[in-house]
């Protein structure tokens, strides 16, 4: 395990210390064996890591220029944007970076859910990203009001307003969380202080993710675990160099929306001032929660006698991600890739259709219709089938779903010639 | 651990000793609470936000068929001075009240039938709702339309259909004089 030499005296000195090099040596270089097999899809997670430190690093930059008060908010990200030095540039990293911070968990999430990295013995592992999850979507909320438009303020009016639907004490936690009797300057300069906090859990969050990740290292495209060294290759250099050549893909593209299209996945209404009088017409929030809005919005009948509709709603948005972390239970199939999954690979696919369905809904306004079918009716059935998937089909899936095959080891469809084991053929279809 | 009167040999040490683990665990979380509750309070509104708590409205200038919205405690307060029709049509479906999404008869919404004040705030999530300017929609029920989530409220501010659950609340006020009202 221990390859490194160290040849310089003075790291030598440090390392007999700290043992800082030998850690990073293990952690991301040569000592971290990793599968053979890994495709791109296992790109994302470095690039989140790098996303995150885009984000940290333009947001307290931004900090520096930016004014937490009602009356100056809007007009010092106006100033940003025209009078600070490269101001502009700052701001539009941010903002597109937020947006492709999103996309990448969200495919990183979805990598998980295909190849059944959530499965024993990582289930900590995916519950610790879940919180990350969480974490990013109330840093995003909170980092969406500053600019103090007119999405700002009625985005935080009406995800605030959820809290009123809490039985009893639901308005004195609102109130509470205003600091006042509506959102007001309070709210903004809490929020501020709180969008400045919040990345910094996520690095130590991130933490322990990484650590529970290199306890029994990443699953792989076979869902097989790595019986011995021929399965597996040093991080360093093939994976840090597959990472690498991914994160140049992800800054073109990146770049090309921040020089080319920097509002193109923003809101215009939040180019007009915060109007505490005028709600305009349509809120949406942004892109990335248009889903959890559809499930929010697709509650309009009370349940039971004590859950009235707007509860439900709340119940329910928030349910679709708690649901997550019983994941590692409620799938019981033992075998974790797709790949060998005859039927779970096509519910996924629905699943990831039925989550656009949701974010397709969540853009209309309610009482819209397309068609002739009203979007609130589209949005329920999206919802039902969203938990459908998880407490039915997939329960079901573990006891009547017979896998194929699997192979005997990562390595073994290579070494051994022949490679036509059932499930090395089925292998390259998966990555359409 | 509860045997105090007879212990078995060692046994009292071992009472004593849950006893103090308790009891000094215990004070310990009191007094976490106590040290936490200072940094949660702060976040509750503060003295200078409670102060603006009082608000006078001038209504002399609002004909008939007229509505102002004016700014109390950071939350829109729509004033409106109702036409007879509004009037009859808001007492007529008193007839109905009991049907409601939120049960309530017109004349306990105001102090004077011609002035109708509340919080121009959904209930349903807090968006402002239409009908206060002349070109607004005013809903199936010609009073109020949130277009947000489409709540439609009645010329006396009754939740009528959508997935709001209260009425437009009426908050506490006072006429001073025949042309004055005091908020809060």
């Amino acid at each position: 395990m221990s390859g490194l030499q160290l040849k310089n005296p003075v790291l030598r000195w440090i390392e007999y210390r700290l043992p800082i090099f030998s850690f990073l040596d293990h952690s991301l270089g040569s000592s971290y064996p990793s599968p053979r097999n890994l495709s791109y899809w296992w790109n994302f997670g470095s690039l989140a890591g790098i996303a995150l430190v885009i984000m940290i690093v333009s947001g307290i930059t931004l900090a520096m220029q930016y004014t937490p008060h009602v009356d100056y908010a809007f007009d010092s990200v106006q100033r940003i944007d025209r009078d600070v030095n490269f101001g502009w540039l700052i701001r539009d990293i941010h903002v597109n970076t937020s947006f492709f911070f999103f996309i990448v968990v969200y495919i990183h999430v979805f990598r998980g859910l295909y190849y059944g990295s959530y499965k024993a013995p990582r289930e900590l592992l995916w519950m610790l990203g879940l919180v990350i999850l969480i974490l990013m979507m109330a840093t995003a909320f909170m980092g969406y009001v500053l600019p103090w438009g007119q999405m700002s303020f009625w985005g935080a009016t009406v995800i605030t307003n959820f809290f009123t639907a809490i039985p009893i004490v639901g308005d004195s936690i609102t109130t509470w969380l205003w600091g006042g009797p509506a959102v007001d300057n309070a709210t903004l300069n809490r929020f501020f202080s709180l969008h400045y906090l919040f990345p910094f859990l996520i690095v130590g969050v991130v933490i322990l993710h990484i650590w529970a990740l290199h306890r029994f290292g990443s699953n792989n495209p076979l869902g097989i675990d790595t019986k011995g060294p021929q399965d597996s290759i040093p991080f360093h250099p093939y994976y840090t160099v597959k990472d690498l050549f991914g994160l140049g893909v992800f800054l073109t593209f990146l770049a090309l929306v921040i020089f080319f299209f920097p509002d193109s996945m923003g809101e215009p209404e939040n180019y007009i001032e915060a109007n505490p009088l005028s709600t305009p017409a349509h809120i949406v929030p942004e892109w990335y929660f248009l889903p959890f809005y559809a499930i929010l919005r697709a509650v309009t009948f009370d349940f039971l006698w004590i859950i009235d509709a707007k509860l439900g709603g709340v119940i329910l948005m928030f349910g679709s991600i708690i649901i997550l972390f019983f994941l590692p239970w409620l799938d019981r199939s033992p075998v974790r890739s797709s790949a060998f999954r005859p039927y779970h690979k096509w519910f996924f696919w629905i699943l990831v259709l039925d989550c656009f369905v949701l974010g397709w809904v969540g853009a209309n306004a309610p009482d819209a219709e397309f068609h002739g079918v009203p979007f609130v009716i589209i949005g329920q059935v999206a919802t039902a089938y969203y938990f459908a998937h998880f407490l039915v089909i997939l329960p079901l899936l573990g006891i009547f779903e017979r896998p194929k095959p699997l192979p005997a080891s990562i390595s073994e469809p290579v070494l051994s010639g022949g490679g036509m084991a059932a499930g090395a053929a089925a292998k390259p279809m998966e990555k359409a | 651990m509860a045997e105090t009167a007879n212990p078995p040999h060692g046994g009292e040490g071992e009472t004593r000793r849950d006893f103090l683990y308790l009891t000094a665990g215990f004070m310990s979380a009191v007094g976490a609470g106590i040290a936490v509750w200072p940094f949660l309070d702060s976040m509750n509104p503060s003295a200078d936000v409670l102060a603006l708590a009082e608000v006078e409205v001038d209504i002399s200038p609002i004909a008939e068929g007229q509505a102002v919205t004016v700014m109390w405690q950071g939350k829109p307060i729509f004033i409106r001075h109702r036409t007879k029709g509004e009037i009859e049509a808001a007492e007529a479906a008193d007839a109905d009240a009991a049907d409601m999404i939120d049960p309530e008869t017109d004349e306990a919404r105001v102090e004077k039938p011609e002035w109708l004040v509340m919080v121009g705030v959904c209930t349903h999530l807090g968006c402002v709702p239409k009908g206060q300017r002349a070109g607004d929609p005013r809903g199936e029920y010609g009073g109020w339309l949130c277009p947000c989530h489409g709540s439609h409220y009645d010329t006396s501010g009754r939740i009528r259909k959508g997935p709001a659950p209260k009425n437009l609340p009426v908050p506490p006020y006072v006429f001073l004089d025949d042309t004055t009202i005091k908020i809060g």
